[in-house]
């Protein structure tokens, strides 16, 4: 097998082949190295590469293979992280500026159990600064473009990840999602990505956004890596007071037996506020024979209604940047990252931080940071921030309501396919629609997986949404398991090989 | 709901403590004022008999064992701040000359 077919295995492959020596972790790891190296001047998914880290890695799971040590399954399997996730001895900026050249002196907990399973740590991955935005355009760092067609987005705010996976420079990938961030930029690279039930994979070492809202989880190019890589990063962590106290349902076990693509008795509901208006015809219509197939696997579908999340949108967006506000605080210039004196008048710490944050905050960060603050002032908290919070109650009824008459809830992922890089940069509302369809789920807890349903009628990938009751992220893995061996039927082979080649650098 | 001015956005932006040059400002104005127009519809719906959720699955006390655990390496630690000195974060005066 040549480095380049390496590239193309998924995770699962990958792991079967080192496991039964056909290859070596040091090849498959080099192989990734390379194709990036071939690869990413183009794409620029990666804000760092950790090659000696990776090849250092490789070749101890190699060593320990060779003792015939037990090792986990994705041992020696290379993985991408988004740099919001802390990585000790990595930089880590967030995709700021007033993180530049950080280097965070502790590990995320994902990433300790990343590396206690030896998993070689390809880099990390670009994305909008501290997670705003849907489509990694407010990175500090430069645009990251979608393989599908370099002139496009590749959604955000973990395009980094997504567009690494979807051009084949890293099999595995993390994203954290708090309005979207993982799953609408899979539904536009034609990947699959996972945000799992908030709690179930820990949240210490991310670099908060909202703390209410985010949750980590894998980015792949398949149903079954996603499950793989969920079992490896989640479950509970005591360092992270929200972290789920119970084991994790058996994800694996549950997209193995969904790939059969029976899915008799299976309750669908189809969200009536999560189409029609602002959708794409092509999404729509790929939505559709989703829906055709799952019915023809022995599924039964029902329309269910969700009245309440006509009015999601806008809670988000009070209920995001007023945290984004507070845990932003932290960053004042004092213990870590970018220090600006001011250019006039003494230089007391009130005013390097302001200072300090005029220069190191991009136009996104600022502008949320100003409504946040705005929505918790006094005088506008109750009208604001705190009808936002009862329209999260009123969402978690829906879906308790629309869960008693289904057993999984799906719409679209994302309202349209992946639109020019700068055509949405001066309209923050266009912007912030990207995730109308996904934003929900994180403000009511529960999981939420998104796979490729096909192309639209302009070429691009469009994303299927499949959501769970909160605890039951097994049930996203067998209902899309069974989804994506049922297309990939269809389109005889996986969607990801009708994307066009990109130009090899030499 | 009362719309965004620039004067609101510059007290909001000090609050913050984000300094903003006065091109900023004034085009925060503009997009935070349709931005504010659209959230504010989350009170149409937010009735007085609606509780509030602050949190997506409810946990209350939750503890870890009172063990006592290595801090982070200081070394470290202070290696990544703008300046130290001593084993000590070095920062600007705290307190200001009128304060």
């Amino acid at each position: 097998m040549t480095n380049a077919d390496l590239t193309r295995l998924s995770a699962a492959q990958l792991a079967d082949r080192l496991a039964a020596g056909d290859v070596s972790s040091v090849d498959a790891t080099q192989a990734h190295l390379d194709r990036i190296a071939a690869v990413d001047d183009a794409v620029h998914a990666f804000l760092h590469v950790s090659a000696e880290e990776a090849l250092a890695t490789a070749r101890e799971v190699d060593d320990r293979r060779a003792r015939g040590e037990e090792v986990h399954a994705l041992a020696g399997v290379p993985i991408a992280v988004k740099d919001v996730v802390v990585t000790k001895g990595l930089p880590t900026t967030a995709g700021s500026r007033i993180l530049e050249g950080w280097v965070p002196p502790y590990d995320a907990t994902l990433v300790e159990r990343i590396k206690a399973a030896g998993l070689p740590i390809l880099g990390k991955t670009n994305m909008d600064e501290f997670a705003m935005g849907s489509s990694t355009e407010h990175s500090a760092y430069g645009d990251t473009h979608n393989p599908w067609d370099l002139d496009r987005i590749p959604g955000g705010s973990g395009g980094g990840s997504a567009a690494a996976v979807a051009a084949y420079e890293a099999p595995l990938a993390i994203g954290t999602d708090t309005g979207g961030s993982i799953r609408q930029p899979a539904a536009v690279t034609g990947t699959v990505g996972v945000k799992p039930t908030y709690g179930s994979v820990s949240r210490y070492g991310l670099i908060a956004l909202a703390s209410s809202l985010d949750q980590a989880g894998p980015v792949t190019r398949t149903v079954l890596d996603s499950a793989l890589l969920h079992e490896l990063i989640g479950g509970h962590d005591p360092r992270d007071s929200t972290s789920i106290p119970e084991p994790l349902p058996s994800l694996v076990e549950a997209a193995r037996a969904g790939a059969s693509g029976d899915l008799t008795g299976l309750r669908v509901g189809i969200v009536t506020e999560l189409q029609g208006e602002g959708y794409q015809a092509g999404v729509l219509a790929r939505f559709h024979e989703s829906l055709e197939l799952l019915q023809q696997a022995g599924a039964t579908l029902v329309e269910v209604s969700c009245p309440h999340f006509t009015y999601a949108l806008a809670a988000y967006y009070l209920i995001l940047p007023a945290e984004a506000s507070s845990n932003l605080a932290k960053f004042d210039g004092m213990r870590f990252g970018l220090r600006v004196e001011p250019a006039q008048g003494p230089a007391t710490a009130e005013r390097v931080m302001a200072a300090t944050r005029g220069q190191g905050f991009g136009d996104e960060v600022k502008r949320r940071i100003i409504l946040g603050t705005y929505a918790l002032s006094a005088g506008y908290y109750d009208a604001y921030y705190g009808s936002a919070q009862k329209v999260r109650t009123l969402i978690q009824r829906d879906f308790a309501a629309a869960f008693a008459q289904a057993d999984v809830l799906v719409s679209p992922t994302a309202p349209t396919t992946a639109f020019k890089l700068g055509e949405k940069l001066d309209d923050p509302l266009a912007m912030y629609l990207n995730d109308v369809a996904t934003i929900p789920a994180n403000l009511a807890g529960v999981p939420g997986l998104s796979l490729p349903s096909g192309l639209s009628d302009d070429g691009l990938p469009a994303g299927f949404q499949i959501l769970a009751p909160a605890k039951a992220d097994d049930r996203l893995y067998r209902v899309g398991a069974a989804l994506e061996a049922l297309l990939e039927q269809s389109w005889e082979g996986p969607l990801l090989a009708k994307a066009p080649e990109l130009e090899v650098a030499r | 709901m009362s719309s965004l001015s620039r004067d609101e956005v510059a007290r909001v932006a000090g609050l913050a403590r984000i300094d903003l040059t006065p091109d900023e400002i004034d085009r925060l104005a503009g997009e935070l004022d349709v931005i504010v127009e659209a959230v504010a519809r989350v009170s149409e719906i937010a009735t007085p008999d609606v509780p509030a959720t602050s949190h997506p699955l409810p946990m209350t006390n939750v503890f870890r064992a009172d063990e006592p655990v290595a801090p982070l390496d200081r070394d470290a630690v202070l290696a990544a701040a703008p300046a130290a000195r001593d084993g000590k974060f070095l920062v600007p005066q705290i307190l200001g000359e009128d304060a």
